[in-house]
This record gives structure tokens, C-alpha cells and sequence, in this order.
């Protein structure tokens, strides 16, 4: 197999292509009297050498960033299940409310009665989400679902200390996403698993017998991350009310559910968001994202401060100030971060609230939950569950998890082969190797913007490696031949990186 | 790669794990279907000589490229030795898990305990659920 030429060119940092004294930009002469340095930062708090930037011109720069992005596989060019992220389009129209000026321009730094727009935008998007979760008060400050999560457990720990409890423990399935363990343990809680049960929900005896009077709180994700709503919803909240513990609904898979059940009808007090999975952002590079808490009055005194306040009238001065921050919060859990959150994707969830309605969001659901069905049924009728049985075999929501354990068995390929062959056919692969109970995981979620015409060939695909694999199974355990890099040594690179730029 | 083995003479733990008992002091490790679900092992931490450890609780963990995973204690014990070869190859529980890839050796409290492991045949009948 020769290589491409994108293969050949090595990917070289940005600092390996510079050369001392090349420019991008060059400043006009100083039009204004030149003071001395000194007089404007102190010598002590000065560098003693120049700082280590990379020296390009701007064309260097450009076909640097270009080049990298084309090495990317993103959900603008192809496919993207990956289960639990919930990669669905990032429609336009929000890029282009995100850049106003307005908006984009907005410093952090502005005075709240100067930002009355965006105190407005945010005081709405709050009301929407409170609607959505079915609890009334929301803090739009956590930057991420883990972020969110560690809000919702620190609420949990301020909660119980202001009843004067202390409690050690927090519950997770063990189907959980892996940042629940991890919130846990950095809240200073110690984790108890909770078993799954035959038909892949929470096992109940288990939950009655680890929820006591130590057990400050049940974090839940539901539907699970195996794809699956637990029928036995509001009995899993009452065993955790009954024991005297908060329960924590993990929106990681609202997707399924907006507009149709809302996790405060289901008894649960603390409830994430991702915004940048289920109201649409450009995600999965790291950022910027969003997951902003709703809770129940009895924790409302407790969120992250300050907290955005409405209030009508005029002040002394005759400015008009509706909207402000309130940062008397005595019981507050303090602030999680610089300035009120990320701001950009407030405004874009915000549009996609306001350009769907409630209706819309219903129907984003209902065909996210139809497409994963559709998606399962294509794949039964061509034969690949022989090979890649559901793990649970029942009506699954937004995603669901197959089990490469017979494919591994008959075919002498694994996951991770199936997965590396799909980038040849110009797929993102599916999230591979969990959750973690599932043998040989591949959990698909195709979101609701996909045609069924993508569905289909996406399905074809997986058929015609399995066959592929069955006549020569090589090719798949070679694979990809196609992307920018062929398979890399993923153990190689976490026990003895090589790091080429230090800095 | 080792070939799928499960030695008739160590007794198992449902969680993957074995346990090699001579006489007061048993061997731990994990078992081939353990290292092979979890893939190539690129980090493993063991517990400091002198630390008790309780049957069915986790005493380590470790890491492959595709996850984190809790190591459990067969047996109740103190550890009075760790493998120190695995720092700078854990690839040794993927080549020989149950020989050079073994992860504790430890000073058995109740030696009753080992009545509540299962044989081979019954932690591999586990695997065929």
C-alpha cells in the first residue's frame, strides 16, 4: 500500500516551521511620544528574554491551521456516531447570531447595566432550561457536563452540611460515564456501584441495599449509557429521597428525552445540561462547552454565585437597570469559575430553543430516538447483530450499544479494527469500549440531522466489513490505510511519549 | 501475546482475579480474560509493602489504553512484597499473567477465606454466561 501524500508530510508543529525574524504582521512607526519601559512595567516583573514564539509570515500561518483542520475528521465532512456526544448538525443560523457584535464583542469586564442584553439573553435561556428540566432555578456557570456534575455534588455536600449531616458516599450505576466517579471522588465522596440488572437498568435490590444514611447522593443518567430509559424511574428516586439523598439526574443523554419527560417530574433535585451536545455546538476539540445546572428550590440557595436577578424600575440616577448579578448569596457554594460561563454557547443554545419551540425540541428527540431504531433495525436486517448483538435487546432511545464479542470470536477481528475500517469508508467510528459491561462496546448514536440515505449506507458499510473480514481478516486489522496517520501506537504513545516540543 | 489459559492449580476471583495460595503467603493477579478485555496494559500502580488489604475490596488499578480498571483482592491480607518489574513493563501481565506479570504477594489473615474462591472450572463457566 503506498502512502498518500498527506501520510508522507509530517505533521510538524508550528514552532518547527519558524525562522528568527519572519513576521506575519509588522506595527506602523509610533505616531506618539515613546516612553520609557521602566516607567510603564517595573524590571522586576519583566521577562529577561524575549518570550519563545513561533516566527512565521502570514502564509505560513494560514496554510499551517488548513492543513491541520483537513487532518481533522469533523461532522461538517462525514458521519459522526459517536455514541454519548451526540454530534448533531451545528446549524448555521447560530454561528451567524453568535458573531454579532453584540455578542462577540461583548467584554467580560462590562459593567451589568451596560450588558443588559446579555443578562436578558441569560436570564431566558435559563427560564428555557428550567422549563425543559422541570425544575425552576438554573446556573448557567459550569463549562462542561463534569463541571455541571461537581456542581450538582458540592450542592449535594452544602446541602446536607446546612441539615448539619455528614454523609460519605455517592451511588453510580455501574453503567456511568466515567466523570461521575471522577466528580465524586474530587467533591470527597467515595464512590458505591450499583449493579445493572437483567434488562440493562438499575438493579434495585442492589440500590435499597447500598442506600443509607451514609449515602449523600444517587447520580443517574438516564436513559443510560447503554441507550436505555429505566422503567422503574420514579421507584429508583424514591429509595434515594427515602434514604435523606439528593438525586442527581446526568443530562448527558437529554437528546432522548427534551420536550418528553423531565427529569423534575421524575422526583430528581440536581439535573446537568450539555449544551453543546443536546442545543447544538461545535464540540468534541476541547471546547468551549456548557452544562449549566437546574435545581430544585430546597438546593436553589445554594448555587454557585452570583446568580442573574430581574427586577423592574427605575434607579435613582433614572437608568433603567432590569437585569443585574446578585452576589448576596450567603449559602452560596461560591463561584466555579471566571465571569458567568461561556457565553458564546449561550447564545447559540439559545437560538436553537428559540428557532424549534417547544415542539421542535420534541420532534428533535422523537427522531433522534426513530433514527437510533431505525439505525439498530437496518443493521439487524442485513445480518451484522449475528456479529454485533445489542447488548440489551429492547426499543432503544437516542443510542444503543452492540457487542463485538461474537465478531472478535468468529471473525478474529475486534471493536477497535471494525472501528479503525469504518475511517476508511469516510465514518467517524462510534464510541468503542464503552460502557465499560458491555464486552468488545460499540455504541452508535446518530443523532436526529442524518437522512435515512446516511443511515443506510452507514449500515452497508459495517456489512461489507464484516464480510471483508471474514474472507481476510488482515485488512481490518490493518486499517485505516486512507486517514492523514494509519494506526497508531496507542500503548507506545502513553507509556513512552515522545515529546518533540517542549516548552 | 499469552494464549487463553487458566492454570487448574490457582483459585479465581469473579472479578478476574487470582490467587496462587502456598501455604500463610498467596500471590495475586490478574486473570487472561482480564488482561485481554482491557487490552495493552500501559500503567499499574502497586500497594506499598505493609498495606492490608480486604477481600472483594479493590487494592489498585490498572491502566489500558482503552480504560481504568479496579484490581480486587481475593483474599484478606497484608502485602509484603509488590512486583517491582511491572514500573517500567506492565506489558508483562498481557505476555504472562499469571507468572512474571503477577502484581502482590501477600500474608493470608484467614486462610478459611480460600473456601469462597472458585476452581478453573467454575470461574471459566463465569465466562461463558
Amino acid at each position: 500500500m503506498t502512502e498518500t501524500a498527506m501520510q508522507r508530510d509530517r505533521a510538524a508543529t508550528i514552532f518547527e516551521k519558524g525562522k528568527p525574524g519572519r513576521r506575519a504582521f509588522t506595527p506602523p512607526a509610533v505616531d506618539v511620544p515613546e516612553r520609557p519601559l521602566d516607567e510603564l512595567i517595573p524590571r522586576a516583573l519583566r521577562r529577561k528574554q524575549p518570550a519563545r514564539l513561533p516566527e512565521l509570515s502570514e502564509p505560513e500561518i494560514v496554510r499551517h491551521y488548513v492543513k491541520l483542520s483537513r487532518r481533522n475528521f469533523d461532522l461538517d465532512t462525514g458521519f459522526y456516531p459517536l455514541g454519548s456526544c451526540t454530534m448533531k448538525h451545528n446549524p448555521r443560523l447560530h454561528e451567524r447570531v453568535a458573531g454579532l457584535a453584540g455578542h462577540a464583542r461583548l467584554h467580560p469586564h462590562q459593567d451589568p447595566a451596560r450588558a443588559q442584553g446579555a443578562l436578558a439573553l441569560m436570564w431566558n435561556l435559563e427560564r428555557a432550561l428550567a422549563e425543559i428540566a422541570g425544575l425552576p432555578h438554573v446556573s448557567l456557570q459550569p463549562s462542561a457536563g463534569s463541571h455541571g456534575e461537581l456542581a450538582g455534588v458540592l450542592l449535594t455536600r452544602a446541602y446536607h452540611a446546612d441539615r448539619g449531616e455528614q454523609r460519605r458516599t455517592v451511588l453510580t450505576p455501574d453503567t456511568a460515564h466515567g466523570t461521575n466517579p471522577a466528580t465524586v471522588t474530587m467533591a470527597g465522596y467515595e464512590v458505591v456501584k450499583v449493579g445493572t440488572n437483567a434488562d440493562g437498568g438499575v438493579d434495585l435490590d442492589d440500590l435499597r441495599a447500598k442506600a443509607d444514611a451514609q449515602t449523600a447522593c444517587l447520580m443517574l443518567t438516564n436513559p443510560n449509557t447503554l441507550g436505555l430509559f429505566d422503567p422503574n424511574i420514579e421507584e429508583i428516586v424514591r429509595i434515594v429521597h427515602e434514604a435523606g439523598a439528593t438525586a442527581y439526574y446526568d443530562g448527558a443523554n437529554l437528546n432522548a428525552i427534551m420536550g418528553i419527560s423531565r427529569p423534575g417530574d421524575m422526583g430528581f433535585d440536581i439535573v446537568h445540561f450539555n449544551l453543546h451536545k443536546s442545543f447544538t455546538q461545535p464540540h468534541g476539540g476541547g471546547g468551549p462547552g456548557s452544562g449549566p445546572i437546574a435545581v430544585s428550590a430546597t438546593l436553589a440557595p445554594f448555587l454557585p454565585q452570583p446568580v442573574i436577578v430581574r427586577h423592574g424600575g427605575e434607579e435613582s440616577n433614572g437608568s433603567h437597570r432590569e437585569f443585574d448579578l446578585d452576589f448576596d448569596r450567603p449559602k452560596s457554594i461560591g463561584r466555579l469559575r471566571g465571569f458567568q460561563g461561556n457565553y458564546g454557547c449561550f447564545v447559540r443554545a439559545y437560538a436553537y430553543i428559540c428557532s424549534l419551540g417547544a415542539t421542535g425540541l420534541r420532534d428533535a428527540s422523537e427522531i433522534a430516538v426513530l433514527n437510533a431504531n431505525y439505525l439498530l433495525a437496518r443493521l439487524r436486517q442485513l445480518g451484522v447483530t449475528e456479529l454485533l448483538p445489542p447488548a440489551y435487546d429492547r426499543i432503544c432511545m437516542h443510542e444503543f450499544a452492540l457487542s463485538g464479542a461474537p465478531m472478535k470470536r468468529e471473525l478474529g477481528i475486534r471493536t477497535l479494527d471494525l472501528a479503525k475500517r469504518l475511517l476508511d469508508h469516510g465514518y467517524h467510528p462510534p464510541t468503542v469500549y464503552f460502557p465499560l459491561l458491555v464486552e468488545e462496546a460499540l455504541l452508535v448514536e446518530p443523532t436526529e440531522t442524518e437522512t435515512k440515505e446516511t443511515l443506510d449506507a452507514f449500515a452497508q458499510a459495517i456489512a461489507e466489513i464484516l464480510s471483508e473480514a471474514r474472507a481476510d481478516p488482515e485488512i481490518a486489522r490493518g486499517a485505516p490505510y486512507t486517514t492523514p496517520v494509519r494506526r497508531l501506537d496507542e500503548a507506545g504513545a502513553a507509556k513512552q511519549p515522545v515529546l518533540r516540543q517542549a516548552l | 501475546m499469552a494464549e487463553a489459559s487458566y492454570p487448574p492449580e490457582l483459585l479465581y476471583h469473579p472479578e478476574h482475579d487470582w490467587a496462587r495460595v502456598e501455604g500463610e503467603v498467596a500471590t495475586f493477579g490478574i486473570t487472561w480474560h482480564a488482561q485481554d478485555a482491557l487490552g495493552e496494559i500501559v500503567f499499574v500502580e502497586t500497594p506499598a509493602v505493609g498495606t492490608q488489604l480486604s477481600a472483594n475490596e479493590a487494592y489498585t488499578e490498572v491502566e489500558s489504553v482503552k480504560a481504568v480498571s479496579d484490581v480486587f483482592a481475593p483474599l484478606t491480607g497484608e502485602v509484603i512484597e509488590t512486583n517491582a518489574q511491572l514500573a517500567a513493563k506492565p506489558e508483562l501481565i498481557n505476555e504472562d499473567p499469571y507468572g512474571e506479570g503477577w502484581l502482590v504477594k501477600v500474608r493470608i489473615a484467614d486462610a478459611s477465606e480460600a473456601g469462597g474462591l472458585l476452581n478453573r472450572d467454575a470461574y471459566v463457566a463465569t465466562l461463558d454466561e
